[in-house]
């Protein structure tokens, strides 16, 4: 992974809208990997494999995967220790 | 949840790029800086989506109309239709406003400082709409291009410039101007001379291709900015 054809986590959020009320890319997450806390905004996104995927910026772990099929899209949450959204408005 | 917006005008702003004008019905409103996904579907039902940064501010006015600029892609799926097919009046499937991260907000307080590489300025644009609107603290753009044909928004960015507050600054990287002596890419000179200093407590914006954001995004922490003060977006 030392090409840097990635984008950043802002444009999943197209997609996460899918799944969740909130904007998720502002959100910090935890790697479930290293251990490194972000926002998740700042993951690095490939668009280039068969649907969605966010890595750690630190470890290079994978996230978070979105995989949309003809009638279904899964969401894969597994590379995550935790989503932390603020409670205060804007 | 995709909807369908109708094509109110397209506006040529360079050789390979254009604005899209789209009427959406019951647009909830944006903040500068957020983007939209656009879906197309082919014939035999393949579909594709490619997310473009709003390019307008969103005020009670303008109510549902807003603007994307859409940079063709050679042997990209979507650009290339958007840029060269896409006509008023055609249906298009957009999905959003989305992202939180990557906005400016009128009541955000301290100087704006935006720094974009080619069409990277989409979303700066919308910023300094919103600024012209209702912003009160300084800007700084600093815009890097290949060319003067490659400038995005020329006469818009001369209106805007026009503005005590908004302050703009072009790089070109391949070709200058009659009168501009400096070819070449954004360095550290640049960063010293034309960007807000890291006690101006400005909130830093880098929009671009994913290599010119790394190499601005390492300057800007080289020079001594504080990282969680610079927010980026990469385009690929």
């Amino acid at each position: 992974m030392t090409q840097a054809n990635y984008l950043d986590g802002n444009a999943a959020a197209g997609a996460l809208s899918e799944f969740f009320a909130v904007d998720i890319t502002a959100a910090v997450g935890q790697c479930n990997g290293c251990g490194r806390t972000g926002v998740f905004a700042e993951a690095r996104l490939y668009v280039d494999a068969p649907g969605l995927v966010a890595r750690c910026a630190g470890c290079d772990g994978v996230l978070l995967r979105v995989v949309t099929t003809t009638n279904d899209t899964y969401l894969d949450l597994r590379g995550l220790t935790y989503l932390r959204i603020s409670n205060s408005p804007g | 949840m995709w909807q369908v917006a109708t094509v109110a005008d397209v506006r040529r702003e360079t050789e390979t790029a254009r604005t899209i004008v789209l009427d959406v019905p019951d647009w909830p409103g944006h903040l500068a800086g957020q983007h939209l996904d656009v879906r197309l579907t082919a014939e035999d039902g393949y579909r594709a989506s490619r997310s473009y940064s709003i390019a307008s501010a969103w005020s009670v006015s303008s109510s549902n109309t807003i603007e994307l600029t859409v940079e063709q892609v050679p042997g990209g799926e979507v650009s290339p239709y958007l840029v060269e097919v896409l006509k008023a009046g055609d249906p298009l499937e957009i999905r959003g406003p989305v992202g939180g991260w990557f906005v400016w907000k009128p009541e955000q307080e301290g100087p704006v400082q935006l720094i974009g590489g080619g069409s990277g300025v989409v979303p700066l644009r919308a910023m300094l709409r919103a600024h012209a609107d209702a912003g009160t603290t300084p800007v700084r753009l600093l815009y890097s291009v290949r060319r003067p044909e490659s400038v995005i928004y020329v006469s818009d960015l001369k209106d805007l410039a026009a503005s005590d507050d908004v302050d703009v600054r072009l790089v070109y990287t391949r070709e200058a101007p009659a009168g501009e002596p400096r070819v070449g890419r954004i360095d550290a000179d640049l960063i010293e001379q034309y960007v807000f200093k890291p006690e101006d407590g400005a909130t830093t914006y880098v929009c671009g291709p994913t290599p010119f954001v790394e190499t601005v995004a390492d300057l800007l922490v080289a020079a001594g900015h504080d990282p969680a003060r610079v927010r980026t977006e990469r385009f690929g």
